[in-house]
């Protein structure tokens, strides 16, 4: 079973205190920011702090990723050099309108990987879309590198370049429809946007509903206290396990009697049932279970 | 034989030394004349200082019942520097913020020796760094108690904010403008104080009950604008908190009382008013409608955490000596369940009985714990006084467990430290620490870690969390003390169990 990716936690690469102790909330990743959170005055200081967070023991068993900032800005090669030097996991591109973006990241971080003699193809990629040309080219973005991880859609930069604003959710449904695609058809994960009002669990705890029915891995997250409403949402219903318990002990006797066909009270149960199946008793595994 | 006692003769042996009848007001004059109903009531603050006689040299008293609201204390104060006191002993259940005032008093020697739960802000830094000869006596809420009682801390006049009260001195917390809630510090020092000067927002009509503050113990009553601001009491003392921290440990607190092997139906709890606190009571209900539990009794300082489980019927009493916020003194007003305790029923270990003894589980705060579990609630990391000992040993020392609560690194600076900077509760009485890193459970109570383990919680050694600590932040440099004693820190019997000394400047 694939580790679970509900939760990714941003940190703002400059604070000093959250980076010595975001660990401690568990969420499924870290994202240490050294972009958008970041003031310009505060770069370096960030660059360097997170490359030293990055290697202390506390993180181990916990999936780091790295938001870099562009590769056309002064920071981002600097930040692609710490990231990469630093053992993050997984670095996240910001703005990434096409293939050729993530081309340019490779390249820097398979040199750099052989410079550090990282393991060649460890470090892994993120493209956050953000744009109009991302969402259109989101299918060439996921497929552009075999280091492409996930996708991660960001609604305020893409609400903007489509010439409206936050609401209810219509404004973002052809951007999430369209990455969600890319993601599945290249086999890698996706990230639902951030929910920016912290304090407004009822409106975070929709907008997850709608990201998990779509079929979302899980959302950017940037308050720990969105950790355990998310966890928990997607968290499968006594009712589900129950079922799901059902027809994987029904596969099984099927599998042990040597029979094709897995059926449940009467019922033909198809293959697909059955792994979805065993993808909910996963996360009831690792997950609290509704009450 | 001849009863006529114009005739009456004294002079039988048996009835030597005792006094002739005269008539009935001879020793009430005051049943006479108007002032029969009235006679308490003094026109000002000055005339009630000079009815009491109080002198220079002596010992007054207050309460902290407004907390950071209070505004009896430096009035009084003030009113008595006026009248040219010198030398006086200051005893108040506790100080705050807003005494900063008192610095000035004690610099002109109005003030020269102070009793009190703690200090903060600047009168607390002043008298860190050298402000008064005599160093300031550090007690805790039962251990006031219990210095007034054995006579250790002599009480000459009281002066006792309240929001309202009758003629006669009928005093709650509960009635008037500025209802406080609970008076229960201040009950014990109009039990015991020579002289009792009551400072009320409103006369009442008479009979004012119930009776906080008992007619019989009252010796005067000034009217005044304003004794406190009920608004400033929570400040502190936070509702619930957002910070995700806090949230973190007080998750994990609940899950230490849901595990600890006390949670049954019928158990009793104490949770004081920290963020990470107050947040656990709000953890706790789901746990009890889970195992279908109710609380006996709630005690102490009381928040509106609590008294939501109490209208919700899963914490059937609640015993008040402090109320922290405006719900809990609206609930002691209003519900028979909800009672009030002195400070002397809370927590004194020589009365004839404390509530603090039927504990079962306390969620307690800590400035520092050490290696073997002592908490340092005094003194911060800069070695300069900033808290409360509250009634921090009172309970831990009385409870079945006691949890206490803290993130693992303020600011920048480790909690779980090789040796508490000042010594307020000794490690015997504390069971778990929770931080935001982990759980550890003291050596002395294995059947708890026991089954904290077998819930799945994340049990550390004490050891554990403090490398954790110094991995993060480093090993802090040891603060500097000169010789000069500033503070001496009394256990609740009254000894002396640390004392806290002028940092070097």
């Amino acid at each position: 079973m694939k580790k679970l990716r509900r939760s990714m936690l941003f940190i703002p690469g400059s604070n000093a205190a959250m980076l010595s102790t975001a660990f401690v909330y568990r969420p499924d990743s870290i994202m240490f920011d050294l972009e958008d959170a970041v003031a310009l005055r505060e770069k370096d200081a960030a660059r360097l702090l997170v490359y030293h967070t990055l290697q202390l023991p506390a993180y181990k068993g916990i999936e780091t990723v790295v938001r870099i900032n562009p590769l056309d800005t002064p920071y981002g090669l600097k930040d692609v050099e710490a990231a990469v030097r630093g053992g993050a996991e997984i670095i996240r591109l910001p703005k990434t309108d096409c293939a050729a973006d993530i081309h340019r990241l490779e390249t820097e971080v398979e040199r750099i990987e052989r410079e550090c003699d990282r393991e060649l193809g460890s470090t892994r990629l993120m493209a956050a879309i953000e744009s109009a040309s991302g969402v259109v080219n989101a299918v060439s973005i996921a497929t552009a590198s075999p280091r492409m991880d996930s996708i991660a859609l960001a609604g305020f930069d893409y609400v903007v370049d489509m010439q409206t604003q936050r609401g209810d959710g219509s404004e973002l449904f052809y951007a999430r429809c369209a990455v969600l695609h890319a993601a599945r058809a290249a086999k890698i994960d996706a990230f639902d946007v951030v929910f920016s009002d912290v304090n407004d669990d009822e409106g975070f705890l929709k907008e997850v509903a709608v990201a998990k029915k779509l079929g979302f891995n899980g959302k950017s997250l940037i308050n720990p206290r969105q950790i355990e409403l998310l966890h928990k949402a997607y968290a499968p219903s006594e009712e589900e396990v129950r079922r799901a318990e059902r027809i994987v002990e029904a596969a099984e006797k099927a599998e042990s009697e040597g029979l094709g066909v897995v059926s449940l009270n009467g019922k033909m149960v198809d293959p697909p049932v059955v792994m979805n199946a065993q993808r909910i008793l996963a996360l009831a595994g690792i997950t609290s279970v509704h009450a | 034989m001849n009863n006529d006692k114009r005739t009456l003769s004294l002079e039988d042996a048996c009835l030597e030394g005792l006094e002739r009848f005269q008539n009935f007001a001879a020793h009430a004059p005051y049943l006479r004349g108007p002032e029969k109903l009235t006679r308490k009531l003094v026109n000002s603050l000055e005339d009630a200082v000079r009815l009491s006689g109080l002198k220079d040299g002596q010992t007054i008293s207050f309460h902290h019942a407004f907390r950071e609201g209070d505004k009896t204390i430096n009035y009084v104060v003030g009113v008595l520097a006026r009248m040219g006191f010198k030398n006086l002993t200051l005893a108040s259940s506790s100080l705050m913020n807003c005494n900063a005032p008192l610095v000035e008093h004690i610099k002109s020697g109005v003030i020269t020796k102070i009793y009190t739960s703690g200090m903060r802000g600047v009168l607390a830094k002043a008298i860190s760094n050298g402000l008064m000869a005599e160093p300031v006596h550090i007690h805790s809420h039962g251990g006031r108690a219990h210095l007034i009682q054995s006579g250790e801390l002599q009480l000459d006049v009281a002066f006792l904010g309240v929001p309202g009260c009758d003629a006669f001195g009928n005093a709650n917390g509960i009635c008037g403008h500025s209802h406080c809630g609970s008076l229960g510090y201040a009950m014990v020092d109009a039990q015991f104080a020579k002289k009792v000067i009551l400072l009320t927002e409103e006369i009442l009509p008479f009979p004012n009950t119930p009776a906080s503050i008992s007619q019989d113990q009252v010796d005067w009553i000034v009217q005044v604008d304003h004794v406190g601001d009920p608004a400033k009491i929570s400040v502190g003392a936070a509702r619930i908190t957002k910070n995700p921290r806090d949230l973190l440990i007080a998750r994990l607190a609940a899950d230490v009382i849901e595990h600890c092997g006390y949670f049954e139906q019928g158990f009793s709890l104490q949770t004081g008013s920290g963020g990470a606190s107050t947040a656990a009571t709000r953890f706790l209900e789901d746990r009890m409608r889970r195992k279908g539990i109710t609380a006996s009794f709630a005690l102490g300082g009381i928040t509106s955490g609590i008294v939501d489980l109490h209208k919700k019927g899963l914490i059937e009493k609640v015993a008040d000596t402090q109320s922290f916020d405006a719900e809990a003194a609206e609930s002691l007003a209003t519900s028979p369940n909800h009672i009030e305790i002195s400070a002397n029923e809370y927590a004194n270990p020589n009365s004839k009985g404390t509530y603090c003894d039927r504990l079962d589980v306390v969620i307690l705060g800590a400035l520092e714990v050490d290696l073997d579990f002592n908490v340092n609630v005094i003194t911060g990391s800069d070695g300069l006084m900033m808290g409360a000992s509250g009634g921090h040993c009172d309970v831990a020392a009385g409870a079945n467990l006691s949890i206490v609560v803290e993130p693992l690194i303020r600011g920048r600076i480790p909690t779980v430290v090789k040796r508490v900077t000042t010594l307020v509760t000794p490690g015997e009485c504390i069971g778990v620490l929770v931080t935001d890193h982990g759980i550890a459970v003291n050596p002395n109570r294995p059947e708890v870690e026991a089954r904290l383990r077998a819930a799945g919680l994340p049990v550390m050694t004490i050891q554990e969390l403090y490398q954790r600590a110094i991995s993060i932040t480093g090993e802090p440099e040891p603060i500097e003390f000169l010789d000069k004693i500033v503070g001496i820190i009394h256990y609740r019997d009254g000894s002396v169990i640390d004392v806290v000394r002028q940092v070097k400047p």
